[in-house]
């Protein structure tokens, strides 16, 4: 290992003051800059067995990418990303890469790993500088339809593909915008939706057309659409489907689901309210339930939102938190209090039906669970209250159910997911496939476009034959 | 774009739009409903489908102007275009051959309940039904309704057609008379819907409410319309919006379609309604 290299330090990524930030929803993280992104590129050392790619869902080629950034190729830098992935700008913006590529860069054992996905948003960012040129455009190249459902990660990523294979692709998407959860859940201050609109733009160039309010379910069935010409149907629906924890008060005014909270305010641009007519509301303190992304960003934008005190409540310790590494520390700088080893046991309401005050209960962990955690074990006796006017529901969310209700045929698992195959995401049903949270259970970005990419191959192969 | 085709006022604050949504139409059932933005700025609004034309491609919606989004949308004129419009939405009524049934709809609620009055009837089942306004000019669809009732009762607060009263001491009467009913369908305001249950309930006369709770996406995916059924917790967008209303919990539904009661306010203010409004002033 050559010693210069690893003396460089890894760069650090320039972002707004967090005083400054909470009162905004513009980006946090303001990316690098030419020469920071050049000296992090120096660190990477062009392994001979790049480990860090054993730690990318898709597979993207880093050092290479890295290579060319080195050698300010630019262009050839982001065309090389996207050989596996297409959204290169919101993977590196909110990949939980601590977990993935940069957890398996040889340079992270004894230093830092290199900053893998910031320097993919480099590459992405630079790109959209340049002045567009128009993608190449197979559109019905091969004469045969598939249709997509639902606009995520997911959906979007087998679209693409599947137009470059040649395919004539139309997207279902039930609400008024396409983007899943990268237009209706993160939030602005993480990944500005101006960046999706244009990764939106660029797939509809390779010809794809997305079709939104269309539920699929309610306006047209799978079988429907089997029927009415599409030879092949790919299904990335989501885990759209809020839960509860089943606590008494929980349909107090004032108790959203992380869902609600976060579509009103980034779907619906609440924040803007009443230049946009949804309104949100939000009073002095938010408890949020959870330690999850889902439940960083809801925390954090309630101090965006005003909020004078935004809460963490969480049953388990700090070390087993899921949110991105990242994102929690930018909430504690923020002034996020995190309550751990808490879990809430009821909500208090007022006689008009709002919430009051949170009961939470404290916990100690015991034995390991099968997942290898220690089990968080509620200390009896150790009620206590919380003054609180909003209370945030981020515990996690289920399949939504509009697709596999009307579409007998299609087997679930005892949790309501989507069954499909590993490497193909073919279902049960002939020409259905499927991936994304719908098939895994709410998981990452990154996870959800892997699935989509497989399943387009796979459609590919199956359309072929 | 969904394009209004035609446009009438039915009575003060309440509209009727024709709107083209070919494929919509061609799913929709009685009891369900759809979700439309106006334009970018706007909010998400559940409508009811008042009716649907497969052929002609055409949906029905009919609404009372209550606050700044239905007021704006009032404002839109034969021509102009709707941004957005998903559905059909909800699970559609249960119809089948009960026997007899009531069917209430009172103020705007008669909208929702005629098309499901006219699928009752069609499904050869004795329709009585009864409707009711604030007083004979705010009362709509009287004619429609006849056509498709074997009885109809009008009952109006200040008693300036049918009966002077409420649509429940009708349906009170009908039931103490004896009369025999397999069914009830109330679709109104909340209280009046809660006060047919009410009515209803030592009887044991099955009682369907259709449950409006404020909504956003509408498929599921927000839990904003929860409502409280028997003991469990149901998303009205997908698992109604038609429930047992003996089982409903009426007083937190009341209480949870006043959550943003400041906010509508702030709305309206910050509105040219709160003003001098140009479309307004033109009626
Ligand atoms: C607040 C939040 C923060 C997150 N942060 C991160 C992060 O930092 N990093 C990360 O990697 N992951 C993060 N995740 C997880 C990640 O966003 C998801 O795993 C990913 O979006 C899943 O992609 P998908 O394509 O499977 O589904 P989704 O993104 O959920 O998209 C599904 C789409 O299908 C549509 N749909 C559903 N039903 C129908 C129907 N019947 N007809 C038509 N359309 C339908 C939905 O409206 C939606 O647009 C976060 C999730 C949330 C909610
Ligand atoms: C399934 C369903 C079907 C409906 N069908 C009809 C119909 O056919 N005709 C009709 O006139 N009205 C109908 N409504 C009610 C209609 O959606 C509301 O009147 C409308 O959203 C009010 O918006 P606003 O901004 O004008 O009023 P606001 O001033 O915002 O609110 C007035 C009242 O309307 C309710 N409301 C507010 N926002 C929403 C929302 N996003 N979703 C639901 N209710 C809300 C609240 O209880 C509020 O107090 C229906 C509601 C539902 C849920
Ligand atoms: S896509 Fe995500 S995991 Fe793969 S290299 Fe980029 S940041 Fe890392
Ligand atoms: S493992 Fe680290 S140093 Fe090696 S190629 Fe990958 S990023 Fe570069
Ligand atoms: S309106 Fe969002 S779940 Fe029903």
């Amino acid at each position: 290992m050559s010693k210069e290299k690893v003396k460089i330090e890894r760069q650090s990524m320039p972002h707004q003051e967090a005083a400054e930030r909470i009162q905004n929803f513009s980006e946090v993280a303001l990316g690098y800059n030419e020469e920071q992104a050049l000296l992090e590129a120096s660190r990477c050392l062009d392994c001979k067995k790049p480990t860090c790619m054993e730690g990318c869902p898709v597979e993207v080629d880093i050092p290479v990418f890295i290579k060319h950034i080195k050698a300010k190729e630019y262009q050839m830098a982001i065309d090389a990303i996207k050989m596996k992935n297409n959204l290169p700008a919101i993977c590196g913006r909110v990949c939980p890469q601590e977990n993935q590529c940069e957890k398996h860069c040889v340079l992270g054992k004894k230093f830092t790993p290199v900053a893998i996905g910031r320097l993919e948003r480099f590459a992405a960012d630079w790109e959209f500088k340049q002045p567009s040129e128009t993608r190449e455009n197979n559109k019905g190249k091969s004469g045969k339809k598939v249709a997509v459902v639902g606009s995520g990660p997911a959906g979007l990523t087998a679209a693409a593909d599947l137009a470059m294979f040649g395919y004539q692709v139309t997207v279902f998407e039930a609400l008024h915008t396409a983007g899943g959860v990268l237009v209706y859940g993160i939030p602005e201050f993480r990944l500005p939706k101006a960046i999706v609109e244009r990764e939106i733009q660029g797939i509809k160039q390779l010809g794809v057309e997305i079709r939104t309010n269309m539920v699929v379910g309610a306006v047209n069935t799978i079988d429907e659409l089997m029927k009415n010409g599409f030879d092949a149907v790919f299904i990335g629906t989501g885990a759209g489907l809020p839960n509860f924890m089943q606590i008494p008060g929980e349909n107090l005014n004032g108790v959203y689901s992380a869902n609600e909270f976060l579509t009103r305010t980034n779907l619906m641009k609440g924040y803007l309210f009443p230049e946009y007519l949804t309104p949100i509301r939000i009073g002095k303190k938010v408890a949020v339930i959870g330690a999850g992304n889902v439940a960083m960003d809801s925390a954090r934008t309630a101090l965006r939102l005003g909020a004078e005190e935004s809460y963490i409540i969480y049953r388990r310790s700090d070390k087993e938190m899921p949110a991105r590494g990242e994102e929690i520390e930018h909430a504690r700088e923020e002034g996020v209090k995190f309550r751990l080893l808490t879990s809430p046991v009821e909500i208090i309401g007022d006689e008009k039906g709002w919430v009051k005050a949170l009961k939470c209960q404290r916990f100690e962990l015991g034995e390991a669970d099968e997942s290898g955690r220690r089990r968080p074990v509620a200390i009896p006796g150790s009620e206590y209250e919380m003054e609180m006017d909003t209370v945030v529901m981020a515990i996690g969310q289920g399949p939504n159910p509009l697709v596999p209700r009307t579409t007998p045929d299609l087997q679930l698992n005892r949790h309501g997911n989507i069954i499909a195959d590993e490497t193909s995401g073919q279902t049960s049903k002939k020409g259905v496939f499927a991936g994304g949270d719908i098939v895994t259970g709410a998981a990452t970005v990154i996870q959800a476009m892997g699935a989509g990419k497989k399943a387009a191959r796979a459609i590919h192969e199956y359309l072929s034959n | 774009m969904f394009e209004i085709i035609r446009k009438e006022t039915l009575a003060e604050g309440i509209k009727l739009f024709e709107v083209a949504a070919p494929e919509i139409a061609k799913k929709a059932e009685p009891g369900q409903f759809i979700i439309l933005r106006k334009d970018e700025r706007g909010e998400r609004i559940p409508l009811t489908i008042a009716d649907f034309d497969r052929n002609l491609g055409i949906l029905v919606l009919i609404f009372q102007e209550v606050g700044r989004s239905t007021k704006e949308l009032g404002c839109m004129e034969v021509g102009d275009k709707i941004l957005d419009l998903a559905g059909p939405l909800g699970r559609a009524s249960e119809i089948e051959e009960y026997g007899r049934v009531v069917c209430i709809g009172g103020g705007v609620g008669i909208a929702p309940v005629y098309p499901i009055t006219r699928a009752l009837n069609n499904a050869d089942n004795e329709v009585i039904s009864i409707i009711g306004a604030r007083s004979a000019d705010q009362l709509i669809l009287k004619d429609k309704m006849a056509e498709i009732s074997h009885q109809l009762y009008i009952a109006s607060d200040d008693g300036t057609i049918g009966q002077k009263g409420f649509v429940t001491d009708v349906l009170a009467k009908l039931l103490a008379d004896e009369v025999k009913i397999d069914l009830i369908v109330a679709i109104g305001p909340l209280p009046m819907m809660q006060a047919v249950s009410e009515v209803s309930r030592p009887f044991g006369v099955k009682t369907t409410v259709s449950m409006n709770p404020i909504m956003v996406d509408g498929t599921g995916m927000c839990g904003a319309c929860r409502v409280a059924v028997g003991d469990k917790t149901k998303f009205a967008c997908v698992d109604g919006p038609e429930f047992d209303g003996h089982k409903v919990d009426w007083d937190l539904a009341i209480k949870r379609s006043r959550m943003f009661l400041a906010e509508e306010k702030q709305a309206i203010e910050h509105s040219c309604f709160g003003g001098e409004c140009q479309c307004q002033k033109k009626k």
